[in-house]
């Protein structure tokens, strides 16, 4: 309101604010969950619980080639979902177009006769394009007919799946139907190790870490990236603004697809630690799990690129250190237990941070320091939610209703009212 | 010491960036009604809130009849009497007028509704205060000014003393406004004490006994009406001296720009068309006003014209090109500028930046892109160019997040990415809603100008001194129709009234087909 609000305090503050607050948020809810894993533990086995509990936050450390092979689909299916996210699309389809993508870089593995420098490029751009085409559907059938994409990419979990496993059931040179799995897919075919021992790790990781590079440059920077945002958070404004929202649906399904597809890809043409062998599938029917890391490692992540590398490595380490409780006798169940309740805190953290910064606000208040520049940092803070909690269905009451953005502050108020009673 | 039945002395509350109310003292006296007087920005509401207990402040206290209090929430409000008509009605739509008014304070017998005795109550309150509503009445289906009487029946009802009233007017017609001020002044007569928010300065000068002015989140003072004028008021608020009527002159009608034809648009919520059969042109260098009441067709009709809805029937020109069935782009790159209604749902990505929503409208121009990349520099530049010359005052200048912005100022953004689109045809509909009288006048003489340098302007007002003030030629709505075409210098406000209300009508469309 005033000529020096110009100044260096407020710069600071905003490079601070959103950022940072769901870093810290993410922090939180990591710290919760393991806390509450560590309860789990206790309870499942109480003799072992400590050294049980500190191989899953240690235990990565030992195999930390898997960590990274094990991140990366998750990682692509992470990227898949924040992506769609951004633009107000709930993309619960990873796994369909996950599966979808590893068949087509199969099929191209198996199939095809190419020199081997080409052949797992190939691979990759073929599994790139299976996921594509499973997530293209679903946005048609959003831009066009409205149909929700929730339900039409849950279905097409399913129809991928089996139509995979009938496929690849169907194929003699794929499938031993004795093993009731995959063959090896041929030398040439596998993505080069990156030769850490007894570990598949291989280039796929930084290739992933490169798309989320890239996805941020275009979120952050191009028109595509403005208008899909844009979108994401005002659907109403950004048609009032002549943006071709059907273009845009279909493209960021498309290309959210494409990057689930590209996850598993990189799963399958993975090199194997025993020579002459790969990774196999194994058509049995079950939704890879992979999609529905994506959303954990999403979540987690802010829908941020950036921040899905971090999650997502993080996710995998932790599943890789949680294998290893079996040693102390913990099932693997348990550590499934952690990563949800990890996920299950981070999608409250940002009203945890509020009610943080209330309960420091108030207890400051008592106090009767009122420092000016600490107080509104944590009214900063409780600003965030805002953005979280307004962009979903309910928003079109907020929107509708608001003079000003103090009318909004009072819905946070509401909300986090209503969060403590309940 | 005078005997005040509510003041709030030197309160302060911040917000990031901005310190909503600084040191300010209002005092409210018994049986008074108070107008309080601001510019916008969250002054005011954030005054109110804190007042409502929808705030703590973090300087200053609360006194009831000279006792300090503590309200932390609208219950404690509501035990100390204080109670509000808030400018967006807080009303279940599909429960009736009864049992919206007793809601949260029902009467019940062992947790049985004893709807009878509030029934009772209710009448004999909208008996005594001429407040006239049907008890059994659904709420969506009454009109925004009978839903007005019934958050004042609330407040009765709950025996609320202290009563607040926060923009009453602005969605009322201007009888209603009567009746409104009648309704006030029995109020104040009873002993009851009003806190009357409001910009509009004639509406204070008739029926308040004090008035308080509030100015860039400062206390400016608290003067007696019957020792002031309109002219004094409005400098205190804005800080200079201010025109009120719209200095302009004689229009000079060019080529048409935009020309409607026959356009009918479906309604939402009926069967009948919600615009029927609706033919004008607007011209070059004239604004030409659609005036009516709110709910009238104006809304269907200017979604149709900018894209928003499709249109059932019908054909819109505009320069020339058919654009009936054109994209909202292409009737953007044919030389549309539209400053919508709501302005949180359409005109602004409220999650966005200040400066990215300076370019909603033109990020795709190669003046801001590159290859498919958004020139940072260049939005910024724009942006500032933008914040300086219309004086879009935020916490942070191009980076502030909109959200965070007062309504005052979102809406002069979209004012300025609008103007300074390059455009032939502008539509503005309610472009000063809400705003204080330094905002109104600047964006009048936006307007005027837009006129001056050839562009046609399709003026959407409720406001009856805009209607008269800014435009060119008037048409009135009425029920999806325009029942008349009027010229402001030959008509007055109680004529146009009749029009509004459809108590008058020509048969424009048939001297049209005639001519």
């Amino acid at each position: 309101m005033q000529n020096n609000l110009f100044s260096h305090q407020n710069m600071k503050k905003i490079t601070k604010s959103k950022g940072f607050s769901s870093f810290t948020a993410a922090l939180l809810a990591i710290a919760l969950g393991l806390v509450f894993g560590f309860i789990v533990m206790i309870i499942a086995r109480p003799s072992n619980s400590i050294q049980g509990f500190s191989k899953v936050l240690f235990g990565g450390f030992s195999r930390i080639g898997d960590v990274f092979y094990f991140a990366t689909p998750i990682l692509m299916c992470g990227l898949s979902v924040g992506f769609a996210f951004k633009m107000g699309l709930f993309n619960i389809g990873a796994s369909g177009q996950y599966t979808m993508g590893m068949f087509f870089a199969l099929y191209v593995g198996f199939m095809w006769d190419l020199p081997d420098n080409i052949h797992w490029i190939v691979c990759v751009i073929a599994g790139l394009i299976g996921g594509l085409l499973w997530g293209l559907i679903p946005g048609i059938f959003k831009a066009i007919w409205n149909v929700n994409e929730v339900i039409t990419s849950i279905m097409f979990n399913y129809i991928g799946m089996y139509l995979v496993d009938m496929w690849i059931q169907g194929n003699g040179t794929m499938y031993i139907s004795s093993k009731t799995r995959t063959a090896y897919l041929p030398a040439s075919a596998q993505m080069p190790s990156l030769g850490v021992r007894n570990s598949s790790v291989n280039i796929s990781i930084f290739i992933a870490i490169a798309i989320a590079i890239l996805l941020y440059v275009i979120l952050e920077k191009t028109v595509f990236g403005y208008e899909l945002k844009a979108t994401g958070f005002n659907k109403f404004a950004s048609k009032y603004a002549g943006m071709n929202d059907k273009r845009n649906t279909i493209l960021t399904m498309a290309i959210a697809g494409a990057l689930s597809g590209l996850g598993g890809a990189f799963a399958i043409l993975a090199p194997s630690t025993i020579a002459g062998s790969s990774m196999t599938y194994e058509p049995i029917s079950v939704i890879a799990p992979a999609g529905f890391n994506g959303i954990a490692v999403a979540l987690l992540g802010s829908s941020h690129p950036i921040g899905i590398i971090f999650s997502a490595v993080f996710i995998s380490h932790i599943q890789r250190g949680g294998t290893l409780t079996a040693l102390y006798g913990y099932k693997p169940e348990i550590i499934d237990i952690v990563i949800a309740v990890i996920i299950y805190f981070s999608a409250f953290s940002l009203l945890m941070n509020t009610a943080l910064g209330n309960f420091v606000k108030s207890h400051r208040r008592k106090r009767g320091q009122n420092t000016d520049g600490q107080e509104s940092d944590f009214i900063e803070e409780k600003n965030n939610p805002i953005m979280e909690t307004t962009r979903g269905e309910n928003n079109s009451e907020i929107l509708e209703n608001t003079g000003s953005h103090v009318e909004v502050e009072h819905k946070i108020d509401e909300i986090v009212n209503h969060s403590e009673e309940a | 010491m005078e005997n005040y039945i509510i003041e709030m002395l030197h309160i302060t509350k911040e917000f990031p960036g901005i310190i909503a109310n600084d040191d300010i003292t209002l005092q409210l006296r018994k049986g008074e009604i108070h107008a309080l007087l601001g510019e916008n920005g969250a002054v005011k509401s954030t005054l109110m809130s804190v007042l409502f207990g929808l705030y703590q402040a973090e300087k200053g206290e609360i006194r009831k009849n000279g006792k300090v209090v503590r309200i932390n929430n609208p219950n404690d409000a509501n035990s100390l009497g204080i109670g509000m008509v808030h400018q967006h009605f807080k009303l279940v739509e599909i429960f009736t007028v009864l049992e919206n008014i007793m809601l949260g304070v029902e009467p019940n017998k062992m947790g049985f509704l004893q709807k009878k005795i509030a029934r009772e109550k209710v009448i004999n309150l909208s008996k005594k205060y001429g407040l006239h509503v049907d008890p059994d009445a659904i709420i969506e289906k009454i009109s925004v000014g009978m839903q007005q009487r019934v958050e004042i029946l609330k407040m009765l009802y709950r025996e609320n003393e202290i009563l607040i009233f926060d923009e009453p007017t602005a969605v009322l017609t201007p009888q209603e406004i009567d009746e409104l001020m009648e309704i006030m002044r029995g109020f104040a007569k009873e002993g009851k004490s009003i806190l009357f928010i409001t910009h509009k300065l004639n509406e204070i000068m008739s029926v308040a006994d004090r008035c308080t002015v509030l100015r860039k989140g400062k206390c400016i003072g608290t003067v007696e009406i019957k020792d002031t004028t309109k002219e004094e008021l409005s400098r205190m608020m804005v800080g200079r001296d201010i025109s009120f009527s719209v200095d302009k002159k004689e229009s000079s009608p060019g080529e048409v720009v935009l020309s409607l034809k026959n356009v009918s648009v479906a309604s939402k919520t009926s069967k009948k068309n919600a615009v029927n059969d609706i033919s004008f042109d607007v011209r070059a260098g004239e604004i030409v006003c659609l005036a009516g009441i709110d709910g009238n067709g104006q809304t269907e009709l200017v979604s149709a014209l900018t894209g928003l809805e499709k249109l059932n029937k019908g054909q819109i020109t505009l320069c020339g090109t058919d654009i009936s069935k054109a994209s909202i782009r292409k009737r953007s790159k044919i030389g549309m500028s539209h400053i919508p209604e709501d302005r949180h749902k359409f005109g602004l990505v409220l999650d966005y930046s200040l400066e990215e929503n300076m370019v909603l409208q033109r990020y795709w121009q190669p003046q801001f892109q590159k290859n498919g990349f958004i020139k940072k520099q260049e939005v910024r530049k724009y942006a500032e160019k933008l914040i300086h010359q219309y004086d879009v005052r935020s916490g942070q200048g191009p980076i502030t997040i909109t959200r965070s912005m007062s309504g005052g100022n979102q809406q002069k953004a979209i004012i300025a990415r609008e103007i300074d689109k390059e455009h032939k045809l502008l539509v503005a509909v309610q472009p000063t809603r809400g705003l204080d009288v330094g905002a109104i006048e600047f964006i009048h003489k936006q307007l005027v100008a837009s006129r001056d340098a050839g562009e046609a302007v399709l003026l959407v007002s409720l406001e009856l001194d805009e209607v008269m003030d800014v435009s060119d030629r008037i048409l009135v709505m009425y029920e999806g129709e325009i029942v008349g075409e009027l010229d402001p210098k030959k008509t007055t406000v109680e004529e146009l009234g009749l029009y509004m209300s459809g108590a008058k009508r020509d048969n424009v469309k048939e001297n049209r087909y005639a001519e």
